[in-house]
């Protein structure tokens, strides 16, 4: 669904994705895990466009991510975003911010969004806060608010940028359950996270990248249980062993 | 000379037609100047060229003249160029541009204080630049920009007093007027000065409700 062909990055004289050749499929949920500067969250902006690459494709069945053509614009509609930040539009409650994408951007019912909305905010746990501000809300809040926004598009795959990352620890858990009743649900997932055991759980694929390149990718289970690749291991035993 | 209070009535009606015309002069430039403003900041934030470039000259262009002679220039060299123009349209129009530059810089700075996460989310769900900067940035960027911009406002009632020179008949220019018919400089300029005051003090006033309630709003 998702097809990286040696993808090429740099901002400035700084080279950041060396050549990244990968694939996600349809219903699969692809852990991106790596030290920090690996160009993991670069990778996932670039699906998007978020930010452009240099050289190499890539190719959202079939369609070639330009960040600078037209074309753009639909991708969007078709591969949702959630922000390490959340990143809500502060002055629109939450059903708003869940609202504003299928009524301004296609166009949809208002009154059907509106249903469908309630159902995500519900799904989310967040039925009683539907009318609330993004301000009166906690970070764990938000952030549930933020995938019911990214559902509410009916997108064909969603990208997560670091999650979990801003939130307090007492309030990872809700947004991971979250990720996790999706996962079941195959949504096809680009997940960047620091999350091992989140990515244990529920990944079906990983890719672990180190400096600009994927060093190993495969089955979860493979890649984090019996890392192959040195780097891999080190950064798996960093991780998941701090000093 | 009469007493006091009866000077005062002699002359509040004459400064409260020269109040008017203030409000009236006020009132006018700031709307303009406003809708001027918003396009050299929206133009500025474009991210095009083409509209950048104009936007900015005329904002470097303007802010660079003293208002006086932008004032002078409107009044008296645009009849030659054919534009006949009353004292008050050119005093309007006068402070309308020169201010629509601290306006559009005011509305800019706001646009550009608008987290940058908001512009990625608002791509993200694929809006296009003009509608996200309707529903996304410029609401956010008027709440930012409101307390610098009601300092604009007060500045704009207060420079309404340079459109004297052009003879507009505001209420600095009747102040003048009437001191130098009666020669009761402190009594007429005392009350010329409560009279803005009269202006300003409810408009601050008026500005921190607006800000306590948008900020509450957040």
């Amino acid at each position: 669904m998702i097809r990286f062909e040696n993808v090429h990055k740099s901002f400035g004289k700084h080279e950041v994705l060396k050549g990244i050749t990968a694939e996600v499929d349809k219903g699969q949920v692809v852990c991106l895990i790596g030290a920090s500067g690996s160009g993991k969250s670069t990778l996932l902006r670039c699906v998007n466009g978020l930010e452009d690459y240099q050289s190499g494709n890539i190719l959202i069945d079939g369609e070639r991510v330009d960040a600078h053509a037209a074309s753009i614009h639909n991708i969007r509609t078709r591969v949702a975003m959630v922000f390490q930040r959340f990143n809500l539009f502060p002055h629109m409650t939450a059903l708003q911010n869940v609202m504003e994408g299928p009524v301004q951007v296609l166009g949809e019912d208002k009154a059907e969004v509106r249903a469908r909305a309630e159902e995500h905010l519900r799904r989310v746990g967040l039925a009683d806060k539907m009318n609330f501000y993004p301000s009166a809300l906690s970070g764990g809040q938000q952030q549930r608010v933020a995938i019911a926004r990214a559902l509410a598009m009916r997108p064909e795959a969603i990208l997560l940028d670091e999650p979990t990352s801003a939130l307090d620890p007492e309030m990872v858990g809700e947004v991971l359950s979250v990720l996790r009743d999706l996962a079941e649900e195959h949504m096809t997932m680009l997940i960047v996270t620091h999350e091992i055991q989140f990515a244990r759980e529920v990944a079906s694929n990983v890719f672990f990248l180190d400096k600009g390149l994927i060093a190993e990718h495969g089955a979860a289970k493979d890649v984090l249980v019996r890392p192959q690749n040195a780097r891999t291991q080190e950064f798996l035993r960093r991780v998941t062993h701090p000093v | 000379m009469s007493p006091l209070s009866e000077r005062i009535q002699d002359y509040l009606p004459l400064l409260l037609t020269g109040l008017w015309q203030t409000v009236a002069v006020t009132a006018l430039a700031l709307v303009l100047a406003s809708a001027l403003g918003l396009l050299w900041s929206i133009m500025r934030s474009s991210g095009s060229r083409w509209l950048e470039l104009p936007a900015r000259y005329v904002v470097e262009f303007l802010r660079g003249i003293p208002i006086l002679v932008v004032l002078f220039y409107i009044y008296f060299v645009m009849p030659e160029l054919g534009l006949d123009l009353t004292a008050f349209q050119a005093g309007v129009i006068g402070l309308a541009l020169t201010y629509s530059c601290y306006i559009g810089e005011t509305f800019r700075g706001g646009i550009e204080a608008v987290d940058k996460g908001q512009v990625e989310a608002a791509k993200s769900i694929g809006m296009k630049h003009g509608k996200m900067m309707r529903r996304i940035v410029l609401p956010q960027a008027f709440r930012i920009a409101l307390p610098p911009y009601g300092n604009n406002v007060v500045m704009l009632l207060k420079d309404s007093s340079q459109v004297s020179v052009i003879s507009v008949a505001e209420l600095t220019m009747q102040g003048k007027m009437l001191a130098s018919s009666t020669f009761d400089n402190m009594t007429v300029f005392t009350m010329v000065a409560a009279l803005y005051l009269c202006l300003t003090i409810p408009l601050n006033f008026l500005m921190r409700r607006v800000e306590l309630k948008m900020g509450a709003a957040k």
